[in-house]
């Protein structure tokens, strides 16, 4: 067990060391000379200099990705180009909010998903499951983007429900005042899909023999479905989930940017429009760090779950 | 080599037993919700290419009704006239579904349908307020009569003299800011979506097949190098790897967007490619294309490729309406299509802040046409997928 999770933690570093080349890549060599974008519109030919020089952008592209590598394994990216904040600053401030809405969404979709895809998969081919099935696929083609505004007009503008936007300071306030319209709209947009994909995992259980038998030794259906198929489509839902978990780090940056959330999501989408590069690379990178440990950790879920995986 | 996957029919001929492509051709005509989803795509293509071409919706640009005129669509004008009696307001409503699904069956019979509708949709909009309808039908010359009426018009504005001609003060669909008519900005965002839905799908296509088929077919040490790049791609979460290009790519422009967004959603398709290949390369058939001399290349694309091409196909479905997706939340947060290009989303960001206001027409029709399009592409694509592969179930 501890040498399988050793070896694949020294799997992820050739795959760390290719995103680091690829977002060194995309921001150090295509995406061109910063220092005329820092020095804004009146500028001169010294103080770009000096800006290239403070940026270490006028060194050789071998220096430059050392300077990167070295940024990431010490977790110091320097500051923010536009507000001068230390990137791990932002990282600490703006991490919280995320998870606020990200934890108790997950967790809601999570049951609320698995509930009714055991009902409808246990009524396959009703007309119930098949009316299920339609709604989620009409629910899926509406763009999210549909339904945090119509959201967020009817039910905080309109019937005042909750506040429009913004974000406060203490837990409790935040969780159940702020966060709750976010999760709320996130939850009605994740569920469609959720729920077809849930469909699929158990449909493909409760064709199997040993639901036969379940049956057949005369166990309550609650028992069959909540029990044995559930527990033996746990795997692929475990999947999912995991694949899901590094997503709460970029949060849903579009409900973020709505509701003025301080989360790492909306902090993505400010850096783009700002070209803010030191904040993107260090977002990106240790999301796709965050991804590689949640897939090693789904790995070892597996394990917990169903005794006959091998972990080699 | 897209050519057998873009011509499903051409395996169809006289005596051969039916082929796997016409048996899936069949068992989709069998299935209605497939036959009617095919409809709605088939006429959403053939709108947006008139578009393309500047049959409809040329004049999306141009200011056609006063700013914010409302839409007659669901309700009575306020001045009902002979066009607009209840009864045939009453059809109006589900005159949108059915022409939806009507119009591309009546175009493979009448090439100038989509003309005629066009007028006839003009006519509609004008009856509302005056009669000039029926001058364009009978008089060519009318649009450039009208136009220069217009010019005329906003002369005359400036001394407050009454004019002949006003600017409309309804709209079927209603009209945005400037007095545009948004059901010409929806068709015109229809057609940005779905050019750009379909490049970056074929962009993503290709070069996920292309990798996928040598890694799976050469193995080795190509498999490593491709898995590691393939590695690094999906691990970072698509829609930061599509902000973080965007970022980068300071131009904006159609082709940046097909750009971002291929270069980034190929490796589902390359693990489903190179599994399939993995599969495939030890078959039989394989193996005497070995022995009598076919080469690598021609091993690999003339004779696994067609064998594998119904996984590309329902892929490339898949991602158009993915993509479609994308570029709506790309266009939204203006990452995406220049500003003077009209998209779904850059349509839902001015709707955004009209919904305060009251006027909802421009997020309605921008909403309707998305969902009806990307409803009916993933009905037919899941069909597609049943049809193509029957032992899925």
């Amino acid at each position: 067990m501890l040498a399988y999770i050793v070896r694949r933690l020294w799997q992820i570093i050739p795959t760390l060391l290719g995103v680091i080349l690829l977002i060194f890549f995309l921001f150090n060599v295509v995406g061109g000379d910063p220092a005329y974008l820092l020095a804004g519109k009146i500028s001169n030919p010294e103080q770009i200099a000096n800006i290239r020089k403070q940026l270490g952008i006028d060194e050789p592209y071998y220096v430059q990705l050392w300077i990167f590598v070295k940024q990431v394994v010490t977790f110091d990216f320097g500051s923010s180009w536009s507000t001068n904040e230390a990137v791990s600053s932002i990282f600490a401030t703006r991490l919280p909010a995320s998870l606020m809405i990200g934890i108790p969404l997950l967790i809601l979709e999570t049951v609320i998903a698995v509930v009714i895809a055991l009902g409808v998969a246990y009524l396959r081919g009703s007309f119930t499951d098949r009316a299920a099935m339609i709604t989620c696929t009409v629910a899926q083609s509406v763009s999210i983007l549909v339904y945090i505004i119509i959201f967020q007009y009817v039910l905080a503008y309109k019937f005042g429900w909750f506040p429009v936007q913004g974000w406060g300071n203490g837990f409790f306030e935040n969780l159940f005042k702020f966060a709750a319209l976010p999760i709320l709209i996130a939850l009605v947009v994740s569920l469609a899909p959720n729920i077809r994909l849930y469909r699929t995992f158990l449909l493909d259980e409760t064709n199997q023999d040993y639901v036969r038998t379940a049956r057949a030794k005369g166990l309550s259906e609650n028992r069959v479905m909540f029990v044995h198929v559930l527990r033996n489509a746990s795997i692929p839902i475990i999947t999912n989930l995991m694949i899901q978990l590094p997503g709460l780090l970029v949060g849903l940056f579009l409900i973020e940017r709505f509701f003025s959330v301080p989360g790492i999501g909306r902090e993505v989408i400010l850096a783009v429009e700002r070209s803010d590069f030191p904040v993107i690379k260090a977002i990106t990178v240790y999301v796709a760090l965050a991804t590689m440990l949640a897939n090693l950790a789904a790995d070892l879920l597996y394990k917990a779950v169903d005794p006959r995986v091998e972990l080699k | 080599m897209t050519t057998a996957v873009m011509n499903p029919s051409a395996t169809t001929t006289g005596q051969r037993s039916p082929g796997l492509w016409s048996l899936a051709w069949r068992r989709l005509l069998a299935d209605k919700v497939a036959v009617i989803a095919l409809a709605v795509v088939v006429f959403f293509l053939l709108l947006s290419l008139a578009s393309f071409f500047g049959v409809v919706a040329k004049g999306w640009n141009r200011e056609v009704a006063i700013n914010y005129a409302p839409p007659t669509l669901f309700k009575d004008s306020n001045k009902p006239s002979a066009d607009l009696a209840p009864g045939k307001a009453a059809q109006s409503g589900p005159a949108i579904d059915g022409a939806v699904a009507k119009a591309p069956l009546d175009n493979d019979r009448d090439p100038l349908r989509d003309v005629i509708n066009e007028l006839k949709t003009q006519l509609g909009q004008s009856s509302g307020t005056e009669a000039a309808g029926d001058i364009k039908i009978v008089d060519p010359l009318a649009d450039v009569m009208a136009e220069l009426r217009k010019k005329l018009g906003r002369v005359g504005e400036e001394g407050a003299a009454a004019v002949d001609e006003k600017k409309l003060e309804s709209l079927q669909f209603g009209a945005d800011k400037w007095g545009r008519d948004v059901l010409q900005k929806v068709i015109q965002g229809s057609e940005t979506s779905i050019l750009v839905g379909f490049a970056a799908a074929i962009v993503a296509t290709l070069i996920g097949t292309f990798l996928g088929a040598l890694a799976g077919y050469f193995g080795g040490k190509t498999d490593d190098v491709l898995n590691w790049f393939y590695s690094i791609f999906s691990s970072i979460p698509y829609i930061l790897l599509v902000l973080a290009i965007a970022a980068v790519l300071k131009q904006k422009g159609i082709l940046t967007v097909v750009l971002i967004l291929g270069l980034t959603g190929w490796t589902s398709i390359f693990r489903l490619v190179r599994a399939e290949y993995l599969k495939h390369k030890a078959r039989d058939y394989v193996r005497a294309a070995n022995a009598i001399g076919a080469s690598n290349m021609r091993r690999m694309f003339v004779h696994i490729f067609p064998n594998i091409s119904h996984v590309v196909l329902v892929q490339l479905s898949l991602h158009v309406v993915l993509f479609i997706k994308s570029e709506v939340i790309l266009s939204f947060l203006g990452f995406g299509v220049p500003v003077d290009t009209v998209s779904w989303g850059s349509m839902l960001n001015e709707a955004q802040n009209e919904l305060i206001l009251g006027y909802w027409w421009q997020l309605a029709a921008a909403t309707a046409f998305m969902a009806i399009l990307v409803t009916a592409f993933s009905l037919f694509t899941d069909a597609l997928r049943d049809a193509l592969d029957p032992k899925l179930k």
